[in-house]
């Protein structure tokens, strides 16, 4: 199958080496005989809604993200209906931020977020900066990425986290979670980048991307996968001895 | 009196630094001294008869820093091992005493304090590109702080590479500026990389055009919107030539007269860095004549370009620290015949930054078609991997052996007799790989380099 990813403002959201987030959901879906279309939707584009199975956001320098804010809280009603018909979203970052319903920096501006997840983010002084480890009980599983963010993101009491940190700071160094998840719209602080260390969470996407294409629920097969796991081991290694601890 | 005590207790802690083997003592008496009196640095550069000169950039600082001082005659304190902050300049000014003038080359973070403390009479800036986002912060935020230092040093002389739209702004107000560039559009990309940075107007935002762009973001560039554009250039390199990767010539225009110039290092971030060293020299002064030889005589900066005997086989060791630079490494590797066999070292210590993400951001995937091994090393040899196979190396050509010595072993083992093994290692990698080689007897030690 051709699975559809819309890739929200590559030009300006691209600073964590983003498109190796994209170049695993290449390369795992071809491993299993699916190709990727991957279209730009860039400032002023229409969002395709019901033709993206899987929209892919990432973060970028403050300039980059104040210039995009307000096309993108246009896309929010386009955005919002996709979602309701089941697409996939990753937001990494600023583009997690974006997702909330706003972000008020440290001059006390705020930016209008396109209100996806139920947060919002206040920037801080002090950046929270190294690699977190995170376990995200829900899927059994960890994820493991580097952060750097001066946002603190904080979650609506009915949100679901991504998961809990283990090492790291995740969304405000406080609460103690990172990110957020709501059906299929995940959102997280993790970058270096996400999916190539963290396999099972590529493949999750995938499997949701291509339920949203075919209608019916799909199973992956499993890769080896020994390069990832091995990646994985080292980045959660790093977590553990150096990662940010929680500030009181 | 007490400054001279206090450099008494600096030098001998260098040299029990050296003593019990934990590295040159390129730092720690600067450390020491930094610690005890941080004003020293600045009565240490008031010694200094001709003043000082400071060289800044994310890529290239070490490689132009090494040609200024092969062109320049004066007594040099400059710190020729790469120790590029506060304490690495107060240690190299302590290792000096009765120097002329001061060579510096200086972290990007770390220049607005250097240079608020030693007032150098030439501030020389090279480029900035995105690099060690989780120490150095956004580049803009390097920009303000580069902006501040050079308000506060109105007599000094500012040499800027006026191809970069963010330096170039910094220079646009200024009285004495030298400004230089490439200008050679026969040598241009037409696109920006995926990656660049500073692609948009300073003043008004809006995306800029460029006649010609050369490496990442540099460019001959104009906003189309507001007009504003690249400097007129005191100095110039044009009629580039570039010989795969045996070196590479152009021909220099000054305001003191033309000449053509012939380097013995590759690529055109080295024409950059050999047009920067020139403008460096004729804003202290040097005679034109004087800067073609020094730079025909120019041989690598350590773990840049550098070439070391292995018995019958050579090492070609590139530093790659970030997309911009590696890309341009990539770019020389291609331009000469494409290595069948690299060794790639990546380490995450805080010199090489902690973030390793920026190997994505790496156009690796023009070399993988003519590789048919590669030996990935260092802490994070596990990262490089996934890069590789994602970027559509097959796996069975990627051989993962972590510890470095034993990777390069490895690597020896794979080539050819009379063959060159190409290496790609980053900051403190090139620096243990260098290590081994110098306890094998091939090369000196960094800070022992004449």
């Amino acid at each position: 199958m051709r699975i559809r990813v819309g890739h929200l403002y590559p030009d300006h959201l691209n600073i964590y080496a983003d498109r190796g987030n994209i170049a695993v959901l290449r390369g795992r879906a071809r491993a299993r005989g699916h190709e990727l279309d991957v279209r730009a939707i860039g400032i002023d584009d229409a969002v395709p809604a019901g033709e993206v199975d899987l929209f892919y956001i990432g973060g970028g320098q403050d300039s980059d993200q104040e210039l995009i804010a307000p096309d993108l809280a246009g896309k929010g009603p386009a955005l919002a209906q996709a979602a309701a018909e089941g697409s996939v979203f990753l937001a990494v970052c600023g583009g997690y931020q974006l997702l909330g319903r706003s972000y008020r920096d440290r001059a006390g501006a705020e930016l209008p977020g396109v209100g996806l997840l139920p947060l919002h983010t206040i920037g801080g002084t002090r950046r929270m900066i190294g690699d977190v480890l995170v376990d995200c009980a829900w899927a059994g599983e960890r994820l493991v990425g580097f952060e750097n963010h001066g946002g603190r993101t904080i979650l609506d009491p009915d949100a679901t986290p991504l998961g809990r940190v283990l090492a790291g700071f995740g969304n405000d160094g406080i609460s103690g979670y990172e990110g957020a998840r709501e059906g299929r719209i995940y959102g997280t602080y993790l970058h270096g980048p996400l999916l190539p260390r963290n396999p099972w969470f590529a493949d999750r996407l995938l499997a949701e991307a291509l339920e949203h294409r075919s209608g019916h629920p799909v199973e992956l097969a499993g890769l080896g996968d020994e390069l990832e796991h091995a990646a994985h081991r080292v980045a959660a290694a790093r977590a553990a001895a150096r990662g940010g601890r929680r500030s009181g | 009196m007490l400054l001279g005590l206090e450099v008494a207790a600096a030098h001998a802690v260098g040299a029990l630094s050296r003593l019990s083997g934990r590295g040159g003592g390129t730092t720690l008496p600067g450390k020491l001294l930094a610690a005890v009196d941080p004003a020293a640095v600045e009565r240490l550069g008031r010694e200094l008869p001709l003043g000082s000169v400071v060289v800044s950039a994310t890529n290239g600082k070490t490689t132009t820093t090494a040609m200024v001082a092969e062109l320049l005659d004066a007594r040099l304190a400059y710190n020729r091992s790469g120790a590029n902050l506060l304490s690495g300049v107060t240690s190299s000014l302590l290792a000096s005493r009765g120097a002329e003038l001061g060579l510096f080359e200086v972290d990007e973070a770390a220049l607005p304090e250097v240079a608020r403390r030693l007032h150098p009479r030439v501030v020389a800036l090279g480029n900035l590109f995105r690099d060690q986002l989780d120490r150095y912060g956004e580049l803009e935020l390097v920009a303000n702080g580069w902006r501040s230092m050079l308000a506060a040093l109105p007599e000094a002389r500012l040499v800027v590479n006026a191809d970069d739209p963010l330096l170039g702004e910094l220079a646009r107000e200024r009285r004495d500026v030298l400004a230089y560039g490439l200008d050679d559009p026969a040598h241009g990309r037409g696109t920006l990389s995926h990656a660049a940075d500073s692609k948009r107007c300073v003043s008004c935002g809006a995306p800029y055009l460029y006649a010609a762009v050369y490496v990442g973001h540099l460019g001959d560039y104009r906003c189309p919107v507001c007009g504003n554009a690249r400097l007129s250039l005191d100095l110039r390199a044009t009629e580039i030539e570039l010989r795969g990767l045996e070196g590479s010539a152009f021909t220099l225009r000054t305001p003191a007269g033309s000449a053509r110039i012939g380097l013995s290092l590759p690529g055109l971030y080295n024409v950059y860095n050999a047009t920067a060293a020139a403008a460096i020299a004729l804003a202290l002064e040097t005679p034109l004549a004087q800067i073609v030889a020094g730079l025909g005589r120019f041989v690598a900066a350590f773990g840049r370009f550098e070439r070391i005997a292995v018995a019958d086989k050579t090492l070609l060791m590139l530093l790659i620290k970030n997309p911009a630079g590696a890309n341009e490494v990539v770019a020389t590797l291609l331009d000469g015949s494409p290595p069948s066999l690299a060794l790639v070292a990546l380490n995450d210590e805080i010199a090489d930054g902690r973030d390793v993400s920026w190997i994505w951001d790496v156009d690796f995937e023009p070399l993988l078609d003519g590789l048919e091994r590669v030996v990935l090393a260092g802490g994070r040899a596990a990262e490089l991997a996934l890069r590789f196979a994602y970027g559509g190396l097959e796996r069975e050509r990627i051989e993962v052996v972590s510890e470095l010595e034993s990777a390069l072993d490895r690597a020896l083992e794979l080539t050819e007799p009379g063959g060159e093994l190409v290496i790609l290692p980053t900051y403190t990698a090139m620096l243990a790989l260098r290590g081994v080689a110098a306890r094998r007897g091939l090369v000196p030690e960094f800070w022992e380099q004449p």
